[in-house]
This record gives structure tokens, C-alpha cells and sequence, in this order.
């Protein structure tokens, strides 16, 4: 088992060198200058050749691509993000400032997906043609179909017009003033939930299905257990596996789609953060975020992996 | 042909709602091959079925409510909104359809040469899938078009790359089995070629997870288009598309207009709805085991 984890470790060390190349080539070729956006397309054509070098030099874009490469991965290696380039903020300051509430959205929402599709998917197996399973799958299916951003602005329209309600458009964290906070982070929560939620319920009710019609389980039922003890006791058990690896997946999906969200209801976090770096041409503040949900995403795929070969014991030493 | 018509018949009977999205989906095809007959490209005021080109505004009637003349309304410069819509279903079908195509043929390939050729090509192959998942699929698509400025085919390109890494995951345990089998063998010792075994007795027989995959794929793909749209990073304007078009109406005001919002999403949901659907009852019907299974 050390066997694998740590071989699965060493493999996950190529990818993430990997994922800084990728992301670093990327950005290099953006097309256009990097100063039109920063200044403008008129003011950038009324610059003197001198003043463009020094700003080209003082922003580092003058240094051969690896020096810019190592310079940037030696950087992070060492805790400093590097500066953005239109703000005061440094890169470090703006994720501290932003990430807390895409992180708290993202747990709210990985809860909240839990507490939806266990029952559903529960009820859906276990009462299988039933009404119940007939509205929580017809309730899946649209889900799944459904945009989450779309969603979002929908929710934004219906508050706006009906209770005539606007979500504070600046930042509030945790600390500062816990109410306020929530009010702003419970809406995307539960939208994203819901998304997440869909594919959660669809899996275990699948499982669940798979599981009940095991030899195990009528072994269960002729030594005379009830169809509750079955249930909690044996097929649970075994139905959770996938369920649990597979919220790992759903947290990745938290990652990407929370940015569309975010941007669709005015939510000051780290995918809405990402948009305008994008737009902006704001290279180190964009890199250093793709980095970050490479990263995460590289370790949720070892998390997977590892969770399955801990709790299949036929792939454990594989 | 009677016999494609009597397997017809059944697949309606079995699985009525996966005929009724294949039905939704002939008819979006139909719109988004047609798309340039109905909707006008507002040159010469040539009749067409819309009255109105994408681009073309109606400055008599801006922001306005659907009406007759303009069923689903208009937007903040007077621009025909059931045209944009049908338009953007054009872009939407093509940007699904070559890039799924395209993502899920190279994932299969990497695929079966991994299961096929093993060692160390598979090793390579296997690591670099293992690269394309370390990013959430909107991220990378993002990335891709933070790199090249966006069009229709970037867009295609940038989409395609986030369908090759599942792809290829479950093509190649698809392969594997079937690399095993004493067919193979069989072909392997009457001297033919790994390339020709690969793609003349391997891929034949994994079109089955092949279809299932592309399938369920399309809806994922309309999803990430119309988020890249939503994001500004998609299709670019004056070009519709439904992602740009709620793009607009979200910077349009504290207060959007519904008819801004609803067209638009609600096209993109039944599109989506319509292609999962499908591919569920697809996989139903090509993998028997799984029948009356999961949804």
C-alpha cells in the first residue's frame, strides 16, 4: 500500500512540472501586446520606443522564456506569486483577499450536494418505479441538462424583481461579519449543489441497484434480516465506495464550474478573479491561478485513485 | 429498410423518451442546417423566414418585449432575438459535433495503441491523458483560448482537447480486453501489421463504447461552449451565440429583461436534455447488460 501511494505520488511530480509548462506556453503566446491592454491602444502607440523598453523591462518580458519560466516556478516554489500587472495588489494578496469565499462555496456546496443526493438516490433505488424514483430521476435529468450560470441568473433576476434584493457588490468575509457572509454565499452554494447533486444521486442509485441484486444480499435476507438491516447494513456499505471516490470528481466540478457562477451572480472570488485575468491579459495573476486549480485537480485525481485501491481490495496492489 | 424501420419501431417502443429526444434532436439539426435559409443575412432585405438577420438592428423597437413581428423579443440595440437564437443553435450543433468528433476519435486512438502496442508507448500515453485531466475542462478550454484568439474553430479545438483524456481512459479498457482475444492472435500470426490490427480488428469492435461516449459527450460539449460564450471567451461577437447572448444580458443592467434571459437558456437546456437523453437510451440499447440500468 506505501508501495503504491508513494509511486503514486512520484508519478504526480512529471504531471505537475507538466501542467507549469503547459500553462506557462499558453500564456506566452497570447496574441497581441501586453501593454495595449495595460495602457490602452491609444496611449500604447504614443509611448517612445525608450519608455516601452523600460516597462517591458521593469515587467520582465525582456528575459529569454526560460529565465521567465524558472524565474516564475522558482517564485512560487518560494512563496512569492510575483506582482500583478494592473493592480497594487500582489498576486499573493489578491488570492488571499479572494479565495476565502470560493472556498467556503465550494465546501457549503459539496455538503449541500450530500445532504440532496444521498436521500434522493436512496429513495430512488429502493422505491425503484416508484413515483418518487420517477420525480427524483425526471429531477436529475433536468439538472444535468440544466446551465448552473444560467441558473445563477436566474436566481439574481427573481431576487431582484421580487424582493428587490441586490447582493452587496464588495467583499464581505467570514470574519468580519458572518451573517452578511452567508447571505452572499448561499445562493451559488445551492445552485452548484444542485448540479452536483444530479450526478451524485444517478451514480448511487445505480450502485444501489447493482449492490441489491448481489448473492450477498439474498444471503443477507435468507438468514432472515429485516429490509432495513439489509439495507444500512450491508448495501450501503458497499454502494458508498464509488459514491465517495466519486465526490472527488464532483469537487473538480466544483472548481470549474463555480467560475461561470460566480461571474453570473457578481460573486468576488477566485473564478470571477480568473475571468478578468484572462481578459485583462493579466499573465502572472492567470498563470498562478491555473496553476492553483491544476494542482488541486492533479491531487483530487491521486486522492481518487488512492480511495479506490483502499477500500477495493482487488486493485490494491496493483 | 424495413428492417431499420421495424428496429425503429422498437426503440420508440422501449425507450419512448429517448424517441422523443432523438425527435428533438433531428428537429435542431434541422434549424441548424437550415439556419442560413431562415434567418436573413440583412444584405439586400431578401424575404426570409425570421425578417431579420443577427446582426441587423430594429431601432424602432429596442429591448423590446416579443411581439409578432419579433417573437422572441429584441435586444439593447433592436437585434432580432429569435434570429440570434437560431443562429447561435447553428454554431452550438457544429461547435458540439466536430469538436466531440474530433475529441473522442484522437482519445480512442491514444487509447488503443496504449492497450494494444503496452510497455512503454502505453506508459507515455497514459501519462500524458493523465496531464490533460489536471485541469478542470473549462479551465483548460480557457487556457487553450488564452492562447489562440477565439473563433468558431479555436473554439472547436479548445473543446475537443478536454474530450480526449476520458476517451481515451475508457477506450482503452475496452481495447484491452479485446487486445487479448484469439481473434487478434489469429491476425497477429498470419503476419498482419500492429497498425492494421489496431484499426481493422481492435477499433471495429469498440464502436459500441465508441457511440456511447460521443453521445454523452455533446451534451457536456454545449455546456462548455455556452459557458465559454457566457465568460467572453467563446465565439465572438456580433457572431450569436446562446453563451455571448446571456453574457449580455447579464452586463446589460442591475435589471435584465426576461426575455433577454430565457431564450437563451432555456435552448440550451433542451438541447442538452435532448442529447443525454439520447445517449442514454443509445447505451441502453448497445449495451444490453445495462438495460433498464441507471436512467
Amino acid at each position: 500500500m506505501t508501495k503504491y501511494l508513494l509511486r503514486r505520488l512520484l508519478y504526480s511530480i512529471p504531471t505537475v512540472i507538466s501542467i507549469t509548462l503547459i500553462i506557462f506556453l499558453a500564456m506566452r503566446v497570447i496574441p497581441g501586446d501586453p501593454l495595449t491592454s495595460f495602457y490602452g491602444p491609444g496611449e500604447v502607440s504614443a509611448l517612445t520606443e525608450k519608455q516601452r523598453a523600460n516597462i517591458i523591462g521593469e515587467l520582465g518580458l525582456d528575459d529569454p522564456l526560460y529565465v521567465q519560466y524558472f524565474r516564475w516556478v522558482g517564485g512560487v516554489l518560494t512563496g512569492d506569486l510575483g506582482k500583478s500587472f494592473f493592480r497594487t495588489m500582489t498576486v499573493g494578496e489578491m488570492l488571499a483577499h479572494r479565495a476565502p469565499t470560493s472556498i467556503e462555496i465550494a465546501i457549503l456546496a459539496t455538503i449541500l450536494s450530500w445532504v440532496i443526493a444521498i436521500p434522493v438516490g436512496l429513495t430512488s433505488a429502493l422505491y425503484k418505479n416508484s413515483f418518487m424514483d420517477h420525480i427524483s430521476r425526471l429531477a436529475t435529468i433536468f439538472f444535468l441538462a440544466v446551465p448552473n450560470f444560467w441558473l445563477g441568473m436566474l436566481v439574481v433576476v427573481f431576487s431582484v424583481l421580487v424582493f428587490r434584493y441586490h447582493p452587496p457588490s464588495w467583499t464581505i468575509q467570514l470574519w468580519e461579519d458572518p451573517l452578511q457572509n452567508l447571505s452572499i454565499i448561499w445562493r451559488p452554494s445551492v445552485i452548484i449543489a444542485l448540479g452536483a447533486a444530479a450526478p451524485l444521486a444517478r451514480m448511487l442509485r445505480a450502485t444501489i441497484l447493482e449492490v441489491m441484486s448481489e448473492d450477498y444480499i439474498r444471503t443477507a435476507r435468507a438468514k432472515g434480516l429485516d429490509q432495513s438491516t439489509v439495507v444500512s447494513r450491508h448495501a450501503i456499505r458497499n454502494a458508498m465506495i464509488p459514491t465517495i471516490t466519486y465526490s472527488g470528481v464532483i469537487f473538480g466540478f466544483l472548481l470549474g464550474g463555480s467560475i461561470a457562477v460566480e461571474s453570473a451572480m457578481g460573486i468576488r472570488g477566485l473564478g470571477s478573479l480568473l475571468v478578468s485575468a484572462i481578459a485583462e491579459r493579466d499573465t502572472l495573476m492567470a498563470q498562478n491561478l491555473i496553476l492553483i486549480y491544476g494542482i488541486i485537480w492533479t491531487f483530487i485525481n491521486l486522492f481518487i485513485d488512492v480511495t479506490y485501491a483502499i477500500f477495493d481490495p482487488r486493485i490494491r496492489f496493483e | 429498410m424495413a428492417n431499420t424501420l421495424s428496429n425503429l419501431k422498437g426503440f420508440f417502443r422501449r425507450n419512448p423518451l429517448g424517441g422523443a429526444s432523438l425527435i428533438v434532436v433531428i428537429f435542431l439539426l434541422t434549424i441548424g442546417i437550415t439556419s442560413d435559409l431562415l434567418v436573413g443575412d440583412g444584405q439586400n432585405g431578401d424575404i426570409t423566414f425570421t425578417g431579420w438577420s443577427e446582426t441587423q438592428g430594429d431601432y424602432t423597437y429596442m429591448s423590446g418585449p416579443p411581439n409578432g413581428d419579433h417573437w422572441f423579443g429584441t435586444d439593447q440595440t433592436g437585434r432580432d432575438i429569435f434570429s440570434r437564437i437560431i443562429m447561435g443553435t447553428k454554431r452550438s450543433l457544429i461547435v458540439a459535433m466536430v469538436s466531440v468528433a474530433a475529441g473522442t476519435s484522437v482519445g480512442a486512438a491514444l487509447g488503443i495503441m496504449g492497450a494494444y502496442l503496452g510497455g512503454k508507448t502505453d506508459l507515455i500515453i497514459q501519462r500524458l491523458l493523465e496531464i490533460l485531466q489536471s485541469f478542470p475542462d473549462l479551465i483548460l478550454a480557457l487556457l487553450m483560448l488564452a492562447a489562440f484568439s477565439a473563433n468558431l474553430w479555436t473554439v472547436v479545438f479548445a473543446i475537443s482537447i478536454t474530450r480526449i483524456p476520458l476517451s481515451g481512459r475508457v477506450m482503452r479498457s475496452a481495447a484491452l480486453t479485446i487486445s487479448q482475444m484469439d481473434y487478434v492472435l489469429a491476425a497477429k500470426a498470419t503476419g498482419a501489421s500492429s497498425l492494421r490490427i489496431m484499426f481493422r480488428h481492435v477499433a471495429p469492435q469498440c464502436f459500441a463504447p465508441y457511440m456511447v461516449l460521443a453521445t454523452a459527450h455533446l451534451g457536456v460539449a454545449i455546456l462548455i461552449e455556452a459557458s465559454l460564450g457566457f465568460l467572453g471567451a467563446g465565439v465572438p461577437a456580433p457572431a450569436a451565440t446562446w453563451g455571448n447572448m446571456l453574457a449580455l444580458a447579464n452586463a446589460g443592467s442591475f435589471k435584465p429583461l426576461w426575455w433577454f434571459v430565457t431564450f437563451p437558456g432555456v435552448s440550451i437546456t433542451i438541447t442538452v436534455l435532448a442529447f443525454n437523453l439520447l445517449g442514454d437510451a443509445l447505451r441502453d440499447e448497445m449495451d444490453p447488460r445495462l438495460r433498464g440500468r441507471g436512467l
